[in-house]
């Protein structure tokens, strides 16, 4: 019976890949619910990326909708999707917030003088450990929050003007916001 | 008209894989020696079919031929040649190619150099080896067909990775694909010998050289790979724990265990079933890695292009694979004990220890890599695991080893002795506790960190042993048999343990890094050297244009190098660092240039001294080494001739010398 021992573990490990792919396929990784969603966003604090004195917090952004952007210097597919902000932010009808993901302060800055600014603010998480208590994977990803702080949608991978037309808008409009982005 | 005679070639290719799965083992079965011999022929044929695949896909590359969708998305017009050459295996279907190419070489070597073994064995080798073949040209040509044209043709390609622009890239996925294949050798040679029923150990002499010689190609590939991410990622680390790496590492580590475990089967008959499970485990593990790597099961977050089929594909290319051979090892392995007794202090005792403690290492990785995927299965969320689990782990799982490794020479076979034990420990400690210190006060230039001396300390004493050893040999053994091949790989390989593990210690632990902002003319201290920053200028490669600044590195009046880092940008905005590196035996100078800031010509530079990290690579390419070198040993020549359908061979030539005994 010992004999079979590596056969049975095999076999629990190609249960568990077998798992995994349909994981993926069921849960298409860029529309996996977040598990925040639905709940209030986490407690954050967190400085400016132009003035770093300063600091934004959950309680000053309460009392109207919001989108809040991860974006980084590093990341590519930031680099991809930042032309589509560029060309949207001013169409939402919301505050963009900016949030700069384990970055260099230095580096983000030289990063949105050469792409532009589509940002509303710009928050940094230098070390990263605020966007643990939000669920971040990785840059880029997208979260739309409520007047009451609350996560409704949360966009993981590059925005094309497709993602907003079709999940970004509609859900703005049943915030009562209307952006300027044809249906 | 050529891609298409490639496609043809590819499917010519898989048929004639087909023909040698099948009649040479189903030959062997019914001891027909026409259908035997049907193998070589075929293995000659796909070979020749593969390389002619290979070429046209190649070719494809070299005229810049953007109606093959792969090439356009994988070349450029202003690539150099020489990545052209190499981007055929730059993204998934090309590499594929490369993979089953590979295959087609070593089961070519294998059909030339076993022309002496017993036709049945051989035979069912052969067919084993066809069986994989299948199995990745049906991948290939199902779902991964590298000749797919896009009509019409695009003007231009795309350009390949930058990140893939390098040298160290360029040979990194052969040599590591030789080392992964190479274990499909022992693999079938150990089915081979299952379904034949063997239950003598001479096939794991014939099984061996082919072992050590997978080992070496995977430890210069996976040298390679550290060394290429070292110069290109630009953050000055030489190991990240990440999944294709360790896709790349669980492999070597239980093949680290196989080629020990080997030996121990082919002089002492004993560790049967156990080498037959390893040799399964260490091929099932670079299948695992292809899987994990080519599925997009892991890093499915930032993949955004993966195709679920070929996940699904090789999931079941692997199940059918190792699940079959794990099956057919709980039927057939050898039940019964075998081999001679041992006592428990012998040199068997020490190769199981380091046997076991690699193999939990590499269920360890294996366990740390799959980690979001459990994570997934039981609600946990996705969450990946890095450094702080794996370094600790590691290290605790490696010690024991390193701390046995220099008694395994003198322990004798069967049973040691414990008086030579007692020797060996204490001019080892003394060598390492003196040596070790001085060393790592040297390296450190004053009192060492608890790392950097742990690092001299066990360099000393693994490298006390090989020496004392060596040394042992010289005296007492006639010249001419003091050091057979297979004895010097393995001091070589013993050797390359102790310069990694000070490699790896002291560069952890005394490397310096700086972030800092330059202007033309400003100074920066790093580690005793001062790097002067001159600014930066434009430069234009073939494909890119790049900022490159100049620094001159000095030390007291002394110029130690002029540095160019660059910032390189490829065409479609793509930005790629490229870190300049002065390299030296004991120390190398490493600067990477960050951004732009202000008119000022000021920069953001990364600055580092990173002592002793070429040690890293040195210790990983004596590893290598001692691979190659032991597959020259005249033990392995095989010299036996056998009547076809035989499949219990005659015992093999007398050995030339016991080595260990006759020292001792």
């Amino acid at each position: 019976m010992k004999l079979y021992l590596p056969l049975a573990i095999f076999l629990a490990l190609v249960g568990l890949f077998g798992f995994g792919l349909w994981w993926n396929s069921a849960h298409n990784p860029t529309l996996v619910p977040s598990p925040l969603i639905g709940k209030p966003a986490p407690a954050w604090n967190l400085p400016l990326l132009y003035q770093p004195a300063k600091t934004l917090d959950k309680a000053d952004m309460l009392g109207k909708p919001y989108i809040v952007n991860v974006f980084a210097s590093w990341c590519f597919a930031c680099a991809d999707e930042h032309p589509v902000l560029m060309a949207y932010s001013h169409d939402l009808g919301v505050p963009l917030i900016g949030y700069d993901y384990k970055d260099k302060a230095t580096d983000a800055l030289a990063w949105l003088q050469q792409h532009g600014d589509p940002y509303t603010q710009v928050v940094a998480d230098e070390s990263g450990r605020t966007a643990i208590n939000f669920g971040v994977y990785g840059a880029p990803e997208t979260y739309l929050i409520n007047a009451r702080g609350i996560i409704l949608w949360k966009h993981i991978g590059p925005l094309t003007p497709g993602v907003i037309r079709d999940e970004l808008a509609p859900r703005l409009r049943k915030l009562g916001i209307q952006p300027r982005i044809g249906a | 008209m050529m891609p298409e005679l490639g496609q043809m070639a590819l499917i010519l290719a898989l048929i004639l894989a087909a023909v040698q799965a099948v009649f040479p083992l189903l030959g062997a079965w019914r001891g027909s020696s026409a259908l035997m011999r049907m193998a070589r022929p075929a293995v000659a044929g796909q070979f020749v079919f593969m390389v002619l695949a290979y070429a046209v896909l190649t070719h494809a590359f070299m005229v810049n031929d953007f109606s093959v969708r792969y090439v356009a998305e994988n070349s450029n017009l202003t690539l150099p040649w020489y990545y052209r050459f190499s981007a055929v295996w730059g993204a998934h279907a090309g590499s594929l190619l490369l993979w089953v190419l590979i295959l087609n070489v070593w089961t070519l070597a294998v059909a030339v150099f076993s022309r002496r073994l017993p036709e049945a064995f051989v035979a069912r080798v052969l067919g084993i080896m066809g069986l994989v073949s299948v199995g990745f040209l049906s991948f290939s040509v199902l779902t991964s067909n590298p000749f797919l044209r896009v009509l019409p043709a695009p003007a231009n390609g795309m350009d390949l990775n930058p990140v893939l622009q390098d040298p160290g890239l360029v040979m990194h996925p052969p040599m590591l694909y030789m080392g992964y294949v190479g274990f499909s050798v022992a693999f079938a040679f150990a089915i081979a010998a299952l379904l034949g029923g063997a239950f003598d150990d001479v096939w794991v002499r014939w099984a061996r050289p082919w072992t050590n010689a997978a080992f070496g190609f995977l430890s210069a590939g996976i040298v390679l790979g550290s060394w290429w991410s070292y110069a290109e990622l630009g953050w000055g680390g030489w190991w990240f724990w990440d999944p294709v790496e360790n896709a790349s590492f669980m492999p070597w580590l239980v093949g680290a265990a196989l080629i020990h475990a080997q030996a121990v089967t082919e002089k002492r008959g004993g560790l049967r079933a156990w080498t037959l499970l390893l040799s399964i485990f260490a091929f099932s593990l670079s299948l695992l890695g292809t899987f994990l790597v080519r599925s997009g099961l892991l890093t499915s977050v930032h993949a955004f292009a993966s195709d679920p089929r070929r996940g699904l594909y090789i999931l079941m290319l692997l199940g059918l694979a190792v699940g079959a051979s794990l099956l057919l090892y709980a039927l057939r392995a050898p039940k019964v004990a075998g081999g001679k007794p041992f006592a428990l202090a012998s040199r068997e005792t020490l190769i199981v220890i380091g046997n076991l403690m690699l193999v939990v290492a590499s269920a360890m990785v294996l366990i740390g890599t799959l980690y979001p995927i459990i994570g997934d299965a039981l609600h946990l969320g996705r969450v990946s695991i890095g450094p702080p689990y794996f370094g600790p782990l590691f290290i605790a799982m490696m010690a024991p080893v390193v701390l046995l490794l220099p008694f395994g020479p003198f322990a004798r076979w069967g049973h040691a002795d414990l008086r030579e034990w007692k020797r060996v420990a204490l001019i080892g400690a003394v060598a390492a506790l003196v040596g070790g210190t001085l060393f790592a006060w040297a390296a450190s230039g004053g009192m060492p960190g608890w790392q950097a001396w742990l690092g001299g300390l066990s360099s000393a004493w693994v490298v006390a042993g090989v020496i004392l050893y060596a040394r042992k040999r010289w005296v007492s053994v006639p010249a001419g048999r003091r050091y057979p091949a297979e004895m010097a790989g393995m001091l070589l390989g013993h050797l390359g343990v102790g310069i990694f593990l000070a490699g790896a210690l002291l560069t952890n632990n005394l490397s310096v890094e700086r972030d800092v902002r330059l202007a033309p003319g400003q100074t920066a201290q790093v580690g005793g050297y001062t790097f002067r920053f001159e600014g930066v200028t434009d430069v234009r490669g073939p494909n890119w244009v790049a900022h490159q600044g100049t620094l001159v590195v000095t030390r007291g009046d002394q110029q130690i190098a002029v540095l160019h880092p660059q910032k390189r940008e490829y065409s479609g905005d793509i930005v790629q660092t490229e870190a300049a590196v002065d390299a030296g035996l004991f120390r190398d100078l490493y600067v990477a240039l960050g951004e732009g800031l202000g008119n000022h010509g000021a920069w953001a530079l990364r600055l580092y001294d990173k002592p002793f990290v070429r040690w890293v690579w040195l210790g990983g390419l004596f590893m290598a080494l001692g691979g190659f070198v032991t597959l020259l040993d005249r033990r392995f020549r095989v010299r036996v001739t056998q009547d076809a359908g035989d499949s219990t061979p005659a015992p093999a030539s007398p050995r030339p010398v016991r080595a260990q005994e006759a020292g001792a």
